[in-house]
């Protein structure tokens, strides 16, 4: 078991005014690890990805604007192993496989080009997604992050 | 985001910078179907030179405009991508339907 080197929790409104929060927050956090300027990009946009999803899918039907809410997590081990989840308690994705075509869009007047999950899968190593009817949607995405150094040795 | 817009004789000029997501791209389509709507382009130019981050509802937005353009029978360009940003629109098949051009090459 690899050991966890650092983790951050936090809980978000899901409203679009949002999104460019959320993904600075994870990206800053991840700079920790001193990653590449590519790398940080590719985890702004798969970060952006999974809450605009949260935003726009899973509280569509939810009408108790407290109910809205986001929930991030996101941490690394000292194998530059940098992990963030994105879960809702919204109303959870009917068919996931389907879900995760590219261009498969269940909202196609909204303009959605429905690369979502396709853009978390190919910037990130690793994806993954759960959902339950009702209950909510969790997206797991793990990136190994290249860096020399761990943080102990640094903070040595 | 920003938006610079700019006509000339039959063109309309996009420009887009800063940060392309959902949250923005929110208040710019009404902006920008107003504009084509009122002036009928035969050609609309996006210039995606300045963009600092876009995601899928970027992509979703510049297609939607390529939408717009072919109701009014127009045609539609995409001028100096970002790196990134003609990455993502290969990504989603987007440089198979719109023209990418470089203001660097003069036999365009």
């Amino acid at each position: 078991m690899k050991n966890t080197q650092n983790y951050f929790k936090t809980i978000l409104y899901a409203s679009s005014v949002n999104e460019a929060y959320s993904r600075v927050i994870v990206s800053a956090f991840a700079a920790q690890l001193d990653p590449t300027v590519e790398e940080i990009a590719d985890i702004k946009t798969a970060v952006s990805e999974a809450v605009t999803n949260c935003i726009v899918h899973a509280y569509r039907y939810e009408t108790d604007e407290k109910k809205k809410k986001i929930y991030i997590e996101a941490f690394y081990d000292d194998e530059g192993n940098f992990t963030v989840t994105i879960k809702d308690r919204g109303c959870g994705i009917e068919d996931i496989k389907q879900a995760m075509e590219p261009l498969f869009t269940t909202d196609a007047a909204g303009e959605r080009s429905g690369m979502g999950f396709a853009i978390m899968e190919s910037f990130t190593d690793k994806l993954k997604v759960s959902s339950k009817n009702g209950k909510g949607t969790k997206v797991t995405m793990t990136k190994k992050l290249n860096f020399k150094k761990t943080l102990s040795e640094k903070s040595r | 985001m920003d938006l610079t817009v700019w006509n000339e004789k039959d063109k309309l000029y996009l420009k887009l910078g800063g940060d392309v997501d959902h949250h923005a791209v929110k208040d710019t389509r009404t902006k920008v179907d107003e504009l084509i709507i009122l002036n009928r382009p035969s050609t609309l130019i996006m210039d995606l030179s300045s963009i600092d981050f876009m995601d899928s509802s970027g992509l979703g937005f510049v297609l939607g405009r390529l939408r717009k353009m072919n109701d009014i029978k127009g045609k539609m360009l995409i001028l100096d991508p970002t790196k990134r940003t003609e990455e993502m629109l290969k990504m989603a098949g987007a440089d198979k339907l719109i023209k990418i051009i470089r203001s660097d090459d003069h036999s365009a």
